[in-house]
């Protein structure tokens, strides 16, 4: 008698937690509420990608056109893919001494596959992910960008 | 046995008004049928008339696979905040004829060490049948190829052919993937084709007759569901979900898993043949869902309440055809949310679902059914 009252338990309670999720089910059918789906094209404009997506490997630089990078070559080291390519040159600073210092930070977009390896370990947080996701390109060569821009120097006070 | 044939074109008597069609077809396809009578031998007026049938089913086919893919990409869509399909067309609408169009552009890959007779033919049995089984169904008042006095009975046998279909797919493959969909399929099918013919047999009882037309014409004073109160809704609900499984479709589908399977049984097959497969499956709900209509909510009826005259004048305004469609993708629509509320059942919890809870339930229902109807106890 017991075994048969369980039965029945068993299949109440059963259809109506079944029910209870096709109530939430057919809610979400009749008053979506919220749409999440973008129309990419159109809403060009107006959209604003999550500050954690990862666009592209960008190197941020202030206004008087400094940047953070020492030329230490690390993110070419850790990049799993040989993305980057780090051509350093030599400087003589002011009090006379030599020194190192980047001379092109090569980045290929083409092979990078935005693992953050090379922004997280960057010793002087000299790297960034932009959103800008709009890569497509109609030359394989235009891919192949040079992240420190013509002219700029490192910053003050970053070794 | 001419079948009663069915015929859409324009060409009608000048004395009925245009509009008596959407509530009586046979007042379109009668005179037709006189006409080709008149004009051709008896034999060639048959011909022309399964030809017109045919190419009609043909249409139809197509019209409503494309339809129902489009509407269960929108109905998921909107479960999940989404909007789905948008694109081609108003609201996407054409989205599924593009489908179809790239889909007959692609290449049918041949599969090396396949059975190529085998292979080819699977598709074409699972579309044969649905095609038998559309046959048997009433769409509308007089629109309805063929009436058998077994009709229920005829649509149940046929229907379960289409296994043969997908066990052919997965064997003939030569692919795992595509060998254990199509044995989860088997095992599914020969079990819940027990249930679905016990829920059914349940609303035979009631309406005493297996013609489909009968059926329909016993509910002109009110629906079988509410006609049969308790033991009518416990086979509906039973048939709703020993339906989904027939037709292989979440939470049971484990046939084409497409997390453990890739795709199941038609895991090999592209372009085309790829396309009857899935067009198949629509249509296969399709049917189920009009079956349940037809059995269990009238069919082409009306909402009719016992003698409420006016009220049942008021709902005979609305046609015959629309109340069918209505009721069709309703029920679609209950098959569809189940699918997108519901995570897959294992292969166990598929036959203990089957074996320890619905076949008792139902058997328990028909001894039921059974004695109300002795009893008179229905409406
Ligand atoms: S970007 Fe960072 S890690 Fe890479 S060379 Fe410059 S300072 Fe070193
Ligand atoms: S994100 Fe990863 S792959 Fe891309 S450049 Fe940095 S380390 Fe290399």
């Amino acid at each position: 008698m017991r075994s048969i009252i369980e039965y029945l338990r068993e299949i109440v309670l059963g259809i109506w937690s079944l029910l209870k999720g096709m109530k939430v089910t057919s809610t979400y059918f009749f008053s979506p509420g919220k749409i999440v789906t973008q129309k990419y094209p159109e809403n060009r404009k107006s959209l604003v990608m999550l500050e954690r997506f990862k666009g592209e490997v960008v190197m941020p630089h202030n206004e008087k056109n400094e940047h953070k990078c020492t030329g230490c070559g690390i993110c070419e080291i850790n990049c799993p893919n040989g993305t980057i390519e780090i051509i350093s040159k030599v400087i003589i600073t002011e009090d006379g001494k030599k020194k190192k210092a980047i001379d092109k930070h090569i980045y290929r977009l083409g092979m990078c596959t935005f693992c953050a390896l090379c922004v997280k370990t960057c010793p002087s947080n000299a790297l960034a992910f932009s959103q800008k996701f709009e890569h497509a390109v109609f030359n394989r060569a235009l891919l192949n960008k040079i992240l420190n821009k013509p002219g700029s120097q490192l910053m003050k006070g970053v070794e | 046995m001419l079948p009663e044939i069915v015929a859409q074109n324009t060409s009608a008597s000048q004395s009925v008004p245009w509009w008596k069609f959407f509530y009586d077809f046979s007042l379109l396809t009668q005179p037709v049928d006189v006409w080709l009578k008149g004009s051709v031998s008896p034999f060639w007026s048959t011909v022309i008339e399964m030809a017109i049938v045919g190419v009609l089913f043909l249409l139809f086919y197509a019209v409503v696979g494309l339809f129902l893919v489009y509407a269960e990409r929108k109905v998921c869509a909107f479960i999940q905040n989404r909007l789905g399909p948008n694109r081609i067309g108003p609201f996407g609408i054409f989205q599924t004829v593009a489908d179809l169009i790239k889909l007959l552009f692609k290449e049918l890959i041949p599969i090396k060490n396949a059975d190529s007779f085998l292979f080819n033919l699977a598709p074409f049995i699972v579309i044969i049948v649905n095609f038998m089984v559309l046959a048997a169904i009433p769409f509308s008042k007089g629109l309805h190829a063929i009436d058998f006095n077994i009709g229920i009975f005829y649509v149940i046998a046929v229907s379960s052919m289409s296994v043969v279909g997908v066990l052919l797919a997965g064997w003939s493959s030569n692919s795992k993937y595509s060998l254990i969909g199509a044995m989860r399929s088997g095992a599914q099918i020969v079990s819940y084709e027990l249930s679905i013919g016990l829920a059914i047999i349940t609303i035979v009882i009631l309406a005493g007759s297996m013609q489909l037309s009968e059926i329909i014409e016993a509910q002109r004073t009110g629906w079988f569901i509410f006609k049969g109160h308790i033991p009518a809704l416990i086979a509906f609900v039973i048939y709703i979900i020993s339906s989904t499984a027939e037709t292989n479709r979440g939470p049971f589908d484990m046939a084409e898993a497409e997390s453990e399977l890739t795709a199941g049984y038609h895991t090999e097959y592209s372009g085309i043949r790829f396309a009857f497969f899935y067009l198949a499956e629509y249509i296969n709900m399709f049917i189920v869902a009009s079956i349940a209509a037809t059995l269990f909510l009238g069919g082409w009826m009306p909402f009719h309440v016992g003698s409420w005259d006016g009220f049942n004048r008021i709902m005979d305004f609305i046609p015959p055809f629309i109340w069918y469609i209505g009721k069709t993708f309703f029920i679609i629509w209950i098959i569809m949310l189940f699918k997108w509320t519901f995570p897959r059942l294992r292969i166990d919890q598929l036959l203990t679902l089957e074996w320890k809870y619905l076949l008792p339930i139902n058997l328990l229902n028909v001894l039921i059914m059974a004695f109300i109807v002795l009893m008179g106890w229905h409406f």
